[in-house]
């Protein structure tokens, strides 16, 4: 078992909170992991990336070489376009199609959205309305990782359990909306 | 035994407190900011009283580890690779007087530049000072190598040089965090004059530093660090060191790769495991991260007895970091990149935040600069260097910290009057004050703006020396009342601070405005974990 992840979004976003419950799930199951991330100046509302690597054999090195991401995971639709030479020809890029705007000159939506309907596999939605839908407009980042589930080859379960753990601080609720925007996003993907 | 997910940061961090370290010293800077970060938060470093404070700059972190070594305690002082530069006096001279207490010097590089001015490779600082260096290849190599530099230290009563590059120090992996030692007691040098360089005793030790290098070779040579992993296809030998091992060896799904390696991670370069390799191969590439340092020793002068290939022969790209495919194609590997980046993608490059104090501030500063025209905006290093991109388009330098005021002064020396200084108040203190003290004496026609924020802002918001004490330090140092302002950068102050501006640009003595609000990012978490 070997899985490479390209998480992408705009600093601030919060992509490492998608990082860590995979992450941190992959781990209690005894998986290897490497998990390179963006410090420092970027972090000021500029594209990030994170590479996640997970594998039952222990990993060379902490960046994916170009063209062997299996997925790409994006909670802003024009950066999830952005690292498509790192994926592989019959890789899945799953994206939040909300964008985030901070640049003067970003892109048309409808031909955005038009490039992103050309990608062979990819699974697109505006995971700010489903949370919000669901009673947490600020969860749409659970909602992206649920459509990312199917080609992780992690179980439900643990993921649920990591979710459970890394949100009971803040109350039941906040862990329940989120395991609600995990399958709302699972959904998504199983309609595909 | 536990097993943690850490950074390169982090895993040095633990291993430093589990090697009984009394005192961690720093000064903020990308990528090395994570592991004074960890140690603040870290029970352990507050159950034992570690030193876990920040420091006014690099050069006074690393001071103060040299006299917590001096006193018989373990000390490690943690910068990026621009950091050694303003520690170079204390760092050059500690190879002299050589450790009592172990002492490590952690230096991070940041090939290609991700938050930084330059990528110099701290390796050469290394071998100029003539002090072994440790270079981990992954993350349980840094904690492993923290704690084997320690002991290091103090049986050969020298610093050690760690250098780690941006790529380990902020990647995450399982560490194995398996050792645990007391601190050291206080205990004097056994040589009274070990730390006192006047001339006749500096002679005397550093005779002494070039003679525990044979000593220092030895065990390197027999390091399990280092290694020589022998393949079967000898017409080409490979040496790499640091995480550039790794990209090899991920362009060999099975890890076997066939050419014999020498893994290096510890120097001065292990002499035993190239002769041999050399001895095999009459090719041999060399893939390091950052310089091409150990590329140069090898081609030396007379580079022309083996082939060599690396950096310096378009083998592997000359700049930057590594990375899989470089490496694939030094090994006539094929690179497989994806589909390229869409036209419709366009570039985000970093900017102020939504609210910044520094926006407000530019905007006056652009207009009382209009009369004057371009070119005479001298900034520094901090988030306040983003003001060199549109719409501000406000600075025309950012060369090191503090050089804005001195910058600025030499224009004016040389005639370009009206000049203003850009600078943060973390950086002020850093290495401000003395630039500004300059000034004063000679009682230069200068308008300093120090942006006061209260924080260390670009590197993630870390406590300013300068909290509360920017007006108090001007006004020691000697600015004239009448001509330091405190204005407050809101859109709501807008005309009564361009007019402060303006009025000081015709001042021909020294002007200090300090704009004087915090920044919106810690100003959000403040009042979020009140909540």
């Amino acid at each position: 078992m070997n899985i490479n992840i390209i998480l992408a979004g705009v600093g601030g976003q919060g992509i490492l909170s998608i990082a860590t419950i995979i992450g941190n799930t992959a781990v209690k199951q005894g998986l290897f992991l490497k998990q390179a991330e963006v410090h420092g100046m970027s972090q000021r509302g500029g594209d990030v990336q994170s590479h996640l690597r997970l594998s039952d054999k222990e990993i060379a090195a902490d960046l994916i070489p170009m063209g062997k991401a299996d997925i790409i995971i994006s909670v802003e639709p024009m950066e999830a376009l952005r690292y498509l030479p790192m994926l592989k020809p019959d890789g899945w890029v799953i994206t939040n199609t909300n964008p985030f705007i901070n640049i003067p000159n970003y892109p048309d939506m409808q031909a955005l959205m038009d490039r992103i309907d050309k990608l062979p596999h990819k699974i697109a939605a505006d995971a700010d309305k489903i949370a919000k839908d669901l009673g947490s407009a600020r969860s749409s980042n659970m909602v992206i990782l649920g459509a990312a589930t199917p080609f992780l080859q992690l179980e439900m379960k643990d993921i649920e359990k990591t979710i459970h753990d890394t949100f009971i601080s803040k109350g039941q609720n906040i862990v329940d909306v989120n395991i609600k925007c995990l399958h709302a996003g699972r959904e998504l993907a199983e309609k595909k | 035994m536990q097993k943690l997910l850490l950074l390169g940061d982090e895993a040095i961090a633990q291993a430093a407190l589990d090697a009984g370290v009394s005192g961690v010293y720093a000064y903020p800077g990308t990528p090395s900011t994570e592991i004074m970060e960890y140690v603040q938060a870290s029970k352990q470093a507050a159950t034992n009283n570690v030193h876990r404070a920040w420091s006014a700059n690099e050069k006074t972190a690393m001071e103060t580890a040299i006299g917590m070594s001096y006193a018989g305690k373990r000390s490690i002082v943690c910068m990026k690779h621009v950091g050694l530069n303003v520690a170079a006096d204390a760092f050059m001279n500690s190879a002299i007087t050589g450790a009592n207490g172990g002492l490590v010097f952690l230096s991070a590089d940041d090939p290609s530049m991700h938050s930084s001015q330059n990528e110099q490779d701290s390796r050469y600082y290394g071998q100029f000072a003539i002090i072994p260096i440790f270079e981990p290849s992954n993350q349980q190599e840094a904690y492993d190598m923290t704690i084997a530099a320690f002991d290091f230290s103090e049986k050969h009563r020298i610093p050690v040089l760690l250098r780690i590059t941006t790529r380990l120090a902020h990647s995450r992996s399982g560490v194995n965090c398996h050792y645990k030692r007391e601190q050291n007691q206080i205990k004097l040098p056994e040589n009274p004059r070990q730390f006192i360089l006047l001339p006749a005793i500096a002679r005397k030790q550093y005779n002494e530093l070039l003679d525990k290098q044979t000593e220092i070779k030895k065990d390197i040579e027999n390091s399990n660090f280092n290694a020589y992993i022998d393949g079967e296809d000898k017409s080409m030998g490979i040496i790499t060191s640091g995480i550039a091992y790794n990209y090899l060896m991920e362009n060999y799904p099975d890890r076997k790769c066939p050419y014999p390696i020498v893994k290096v991670t510890q120097y001065p370069l292990p002499q035993n495991h190239i002769n041999k390799l050399v001895d095999e191969c009459k090719t041999i590439l060399v893939i390091e991260e950052g310089y091409p340092f150990i590329e140069e020793q090898l081609r030396g002068l007379l580079d022309r007895c083996l082939s060599i290939k690396g950096r310096l022969d378009g083998t592997l790209p000359r700049v930057g970091e590594l990375n899989g495919n470089a490496v694939a194609i030094a090994l006539g590997l094929p690179s497989t990149p994806g589909e390229a980046i869409p036209d419709i993608v366009a570039p985000r490059p970093p900017a102020l935040c939504l609210g910044c104090p520094h926006i407000d501030t530019y905007k006056a500063l652009n207009i009382a600069m209009e009369p004057y025209g371009k070119g005479r905006v001298f900034a520094d290093i901090g988030c306040y260097t983003l003001g060199a991109l549109p719409p501000y388009d406000a600075i025309s330098s950012c060369v090191d910290m503090g050089a804005s005021i001195t910058m600025a002064k030499g224009a004016i020396d040389a005639g370009l009057n009206p000049c203003v200084a850009v600078i943060g108040d973390s950086t002020f203190c850093h290495s401000g004050m003395t630039s500004l003290l300059d000034c004063i004496v000679e009682k230069t026609p200068i308008t300093v703006l120090i942006l006061d924020n209260s924080t260390a802002g670009m590197t993630g918001g870390q406590t300013s020396h300068g909290f509360g004490r920017i007006e108090s330090i001007c006004l020691g140092l000697g600015v004239e009342k009448e001509h330091l302002h405190v204005i407050n950068p809101l859109p709501k102050h807008h005309e009564e601070n361009l007019a402060i501006i303006k009025k000081e640009l015709e001042y021909q003595g020294v002007s200090v405005i300090i704009p004087l609000r915090e920044c919106v990012q810690t100003l959000k978490r403040r009042l979020k974990s009140k909540k």
